[in-house]
């Protein structure tokens, strides 16, 4: 059967550089003098430290338990003693930091007890909670926890591996499915069953052939439906929305995921951790990093989780003249702002720059609106109507052309003549809205609360005013009552006023029923139209409320990830 | 700090500029070979003066004056400019024209990439108003040495009947008017050649090939020398065909004038035109209908200068009204 491809618009095909890195077998990375182990290692999760400093452990042993919808667990690397638990900088453009369990290694490597999963016999919610506690997350660059991903019942019905890996440079998925194909295979297997999917589609850029061919062997061997497919090499390939449009011809909108569609993704990266994490009970303890750039050893390490990232790079030999480190690809990746950051779930490549490799871009020249932007956008935007919107702080238009659906691949200001970095005024722009929805939503609710305040105090009011007139109605009644005529009578209150023991009473009443009367008109008048924005601002803003889900954009907390959405696999 | 992408493409201004005025040679060559040489001292007049307007205006704006005008933008202006105004206008014409353009039209409006309209439309319009008779005064093919443009160029005096002729678009429309003839007895006049004007028509040809290019290159996209073409030709093949008697033929509408030249080099200004792949079908068809119509019924006999303006005053509307769909929506982009 001969496949149909789809493909999807704009993109670019930067210089890929990936012969350095991608001609070495992966190597095991030497262990480090101490481990800094972060506890947040997916975006919105931290885990729950679950040992003390001065604890001996074992390799594998759990570290941190795993809190919340959208924790992980997280273990010990090796074994050896735990001598702190302090805030470290991550690894993210933020330079924030957060806490991390420090490991001294004692060079022993001793393992924890640990045994294969069996999924059948545990079924469905068992296996996602074993993911879980073997703190499987996204290896493409997101670290987006696995079992969350296979929570879904939305009948997923196509499984897809991203092997596409589009970013120059990096080759750590390339390497891993030059090796270990058979194991990459045996994890989509036990994904896919999970999913409950079908059709399981291997997606791998065509400038992989060894990948391709190593991957092809062991589905032949591994029999089974799969189907390794190459896709062009265009940048962004990885994307997980662009990857799906080109294999299944399905769109994915913004805001929404590939699972309500019967898609669900995952990197080739994962699918071997998953496959270690059943097959041999192995907790997520490293991950292959590709060291390349500016350096004279450029290859792929599988190296330890929390390794410091300046020993790791010395394995590499950075060149002299290294100005600073990528963490990620050069269209999505960011500079890493000190190099004593530990190694996250997250981290897929370094790159040592130099002025000479990547050179400062040129100054920044006035938009002609030629449109190459447009044509290089895959989200098939018209990014120039987004900058000038952007720059003019003019958020509202920005919204209305979708500024949302931007997923930051940096495609427009890789071709843009002009050399506008467009991608920091789409990220200006999103943070300013942000910023000010945040500031509306803390509005909205102080108003709410004083209008709640005024509702309780005219309530109140007018239950007293209520008891107030029962209670004259009352007196009223008894000294009618005494003389024997009927309290009904029209003249009966008036009779009741005459006397000069129920005057002060009588006016107590006139003046509750008044006050009720006004009430009455108060409730019954139009509710005052609230300030702020208008109503289709406002259902805009609940149309876009999935996007800190999605991760359109990156926040301090994301632990590395630029983007939930697109970083998952562009890298 | 600098953030991603740290990798960009080799483009610039000044490559796309560059490339556009390259393209633009095989029309000049055409020119020089047909007309005169003429047309090189205008070029050179006109750029020089853009470049000291643009860099006057520069450092009375304290904006950087080297790299802007590195940009090549303000020579591509001229070029377009002293490329419509006929060769053998006076010098100082052509710097009042390009002063026009590049002062007036690009940097009172902000500079490059701000200007509403087409800066060498401006120029010309501001021009065919102001000197209607110099601006009428078109050389015949081959019929006037160098010496002779060059002494007209530095002011000389102008024994009109003697150096010039009307051009094709004139003298049909002048022996419309007078009832001279139909089109196909009045296209037998000496003004008039294969297709189009006698002699221009090569250069026609020129523009063509460099503006396919330019679309081979990818400068620019093929949506608005497509739509302006097509426009011309069958709005101009329908009324041709409905009576040949008053209407020019489609391929004389195509040869003649500056069809050929807006089609490649002026609607497809970006700055000023319509930007998304739809809207730039409706402002090249738009220009191409309203210069059409100028030239089968207004007073000029040239109307895709003033179609252009009109259509640069459309094009936010254009824009707004052609969002391209986004990537997983029904919908398309931009307000409703």
């Amino acid at each position: 059967m001969i496949a149909r491809l789809f493909s999807f618009r704009g993109g670019v095909a930067p210089e890929a550089y990936k012969d350095a890195s991608a001609g070495m077998p992966i190597r095991r990375a030497p262990l480090p003098s101490r481990l800094i182990v972060p506890l947040r290692q997916s975006p919105r999760a931290t885990a729950r430290c679950c040992v003390e400093v001065g604890q001996k452990v074992l390799k594998g042993q759990r570290i941190g338990e795993a809190e919340g919808s959208l924790g992980t667990a997280v273990h010990a690397p090796t074994s050896g003693t735990v001598t702190g638990f302090d805030p470290h900088t991550m690894a993210h453009p933020s330079g924030l930091a957060t806490r991390c369990v420090v490991i001294e290694p004692d060079g022993e490597e001793r393992w924890i007890e640990h045994r294969p999963f069996d999924v059948k016999a545990a079924g469905r919610d068992a296996a996602r909670a074993w993911l879980r506690d073997c703190g499987v997350v996204g290896l493409g660059g997101a670290a987006f926890p696995s079992h969350v991903k296979l929570g879904a019942d939305a009948g997923i019905d196509t499984l897809i591996l991203n092997g596409a890996e589009c970013e120059p440079w990096i080759t750590c998925d390339d390497r891993l499915m030059r090796e270990r194909a058979t194991d990459i295979l045996a994890g989509a297997r036990i994904l896919a069953d999970l999913a409950g999917a079908r059709r399981l589609l291997v997606g791998i850029e065509d400038n992989k052939p060894e990948a391709i061919a190593a991957m092809r062997a062991a589905a032949h061997d591994a029999g089974g439906e799969v189907r390794i497919q190459p896709v062009p090499t265009r940048y962004p390939m990885g994307g997980e929305k662009q990857l799906i449009r080109v294999l299944t011809g399905i769109e994915i909108p913004h805001g929404r995921l590939g699972a309500e569609h019967g898609v669900q993704c995952f990197n080739v990266g994962t699918a071997h951790a998953a496959y270690r994490a059943v097959a041999h009970g192995e907790p997520l303890l490293d991950r292959i990093v590709t060291l390349t750039g500016n350096v004279a050893r450029p290859g792929n390490w599988e190296a330890a989780i929390g390794t410091p990232l300046d020993e790791l790079v010395a394995f590499a030999g950075p060149g002299a003249d290294t100005d600073r480190y990528l963490m990620g690809g050069p269209m999505m990746g960011f500079a890493l702002p000190r190099l004593d950051v530990p190694l996250t779930k997250a981290s897929n490549c370094i790159i040592a720059a130099s002025p000479s490799l990547m050179p400062p871009p040129p100054p920044e020249q006035p938009c002609i609106r030629c449109g190459e932007c447009a044509r290089a956008c895959p989200a098939e935007l018209q990014p120039f109507e987004l900058y000038w919107f952007s720059r003019a702080r003019n958020f509202d238009k920005a919204r209305a052309y979708h500024l949302f659906d931007c997923i930051e691949c940096g495609c427009c200001a890789y071709v843009c003549p002009a050399h506008i970095p467009l991608v920091d005024y789409y990220r200006f722009a999103k943070g300013e809205i942000q910023a000010r929805e945040h500031d509306q939503a803390a509005a909205d609710r102080a108003r709410e609360r004083f209008e709640f305040r005024n509702l309780r105090q005219a309530r109140d009011k007018e239950e007293k005013a209520a008891r107030l007139a029962a209670k004259a109605a009352e007196t009223r009644a008894r000294p009618a009552a005494g003389s024997g005529t009927a309290a009904a009578s029209p003249s009966a209150a008036q009779q009741a006023a005459l006397l000069p023991a129920s005057a002060e009473d009588k006016k107590k009443a006139l003046i509750a029923a008044a006050l009720a009367r006004a009430q009455a008109q108060k409730a019954a008048a139009p509710p005052r139209k609230a300030d702020g924005p208008g109503a289709a601002t406002r259902a805009e803003s609940a149309a876009d409320a999935g996007r800190r889900q999605a991760g359109s954009t990156y926040t301090p907390d994301d632990g590395g990830a630029t983007s939930a959405e697109a970083g998952d696999s562009a890298r | 700090m600098i953030h991603a992408p740290y990798i960009r493409k080799p483009a610039s201004i000044q490559r796309m500029m560059g490339l556009v005025l390259a393209a633009l040679v095989p029309g000049i060559a055409a020119y020089v070979a047909e007309i005169g040489a003429g047309i090189l001292v205008n070029l050179a007049i006109a750029s020089l003066t853009a470049l000291a307007a643009e860099a006057l205006v520069l450092a009375l704006r304290k904006r950087p004056v080297a790299i802007v005008l590195a940009d090549l933008s303000a020579v591509l202006s001229a070029w377009l400019v002293a490329l419509c105004l006929p060769p053998i206008v006076p010098w100082w014409l052509t710097v009042i024209a390009v002063l026009i353009a590049i002062v007036v039209a690009k940097h009172l409006y902000g500079g490059l990439g701000q200007n509403p309209f087409n800066p060498a439309m401006v120029a010309y319009c501001a021009m065919i108003v102001a000197y209607p008779a110099l601006m009428s005064q078109w050389p015949p093919a081959g019929g006037l040495g160098f010496d002779t443009q060059l002494g007209l160029i530095l002011g000389g005096a102008r024994d009109i009947d003697a150096i010039t002729g009307a051009t094709a678009l004139d003298a049909l429309r002048t022996g419309l008017h007078q009832g001279a003839g139909p089109v196909d007895a009045l296209m037998q006049g000496p003004a008039f050649g294969l297709l189009g004007g006698h002699g221009w028509e090569w250069i026609a040809l020129g523009y063509l090939v460099g503006g396919l290019a330019l679309v081979a290159t990818r400068v620019i996209t093929w949506h608005m020398p497509a739509a302006f073409i097509a426009t011309l030709a069958l709005v101009s093949g329908l009324f041709w065909l409905i009576d040949p008697a008053r209407f020019a033929p489609p391929l004389f509408h195509l040869a003649s004038g500056g069809a050929m030249l807006a089609a490649f080099f002026i609607v497809t200004d970006p700055v000023s035109g319509a930007t998304t792949p739809r809207g730039k079908l409706i402002f090249a068809a738009g220009t191409a209908l309203l210069a059409w119509t100028i030239r089968s019924f207004g007073a000029y006999p040239e109307g895709i200068a003033f179609g252009v303006l009109l259509m640069n005053l459309c094009v936010p509307l254009i824009d707004m009204k052609t969002q391209p769909r986004v990537f997983g929506r029904r919908d398309r982009g931009g307000p409703r």
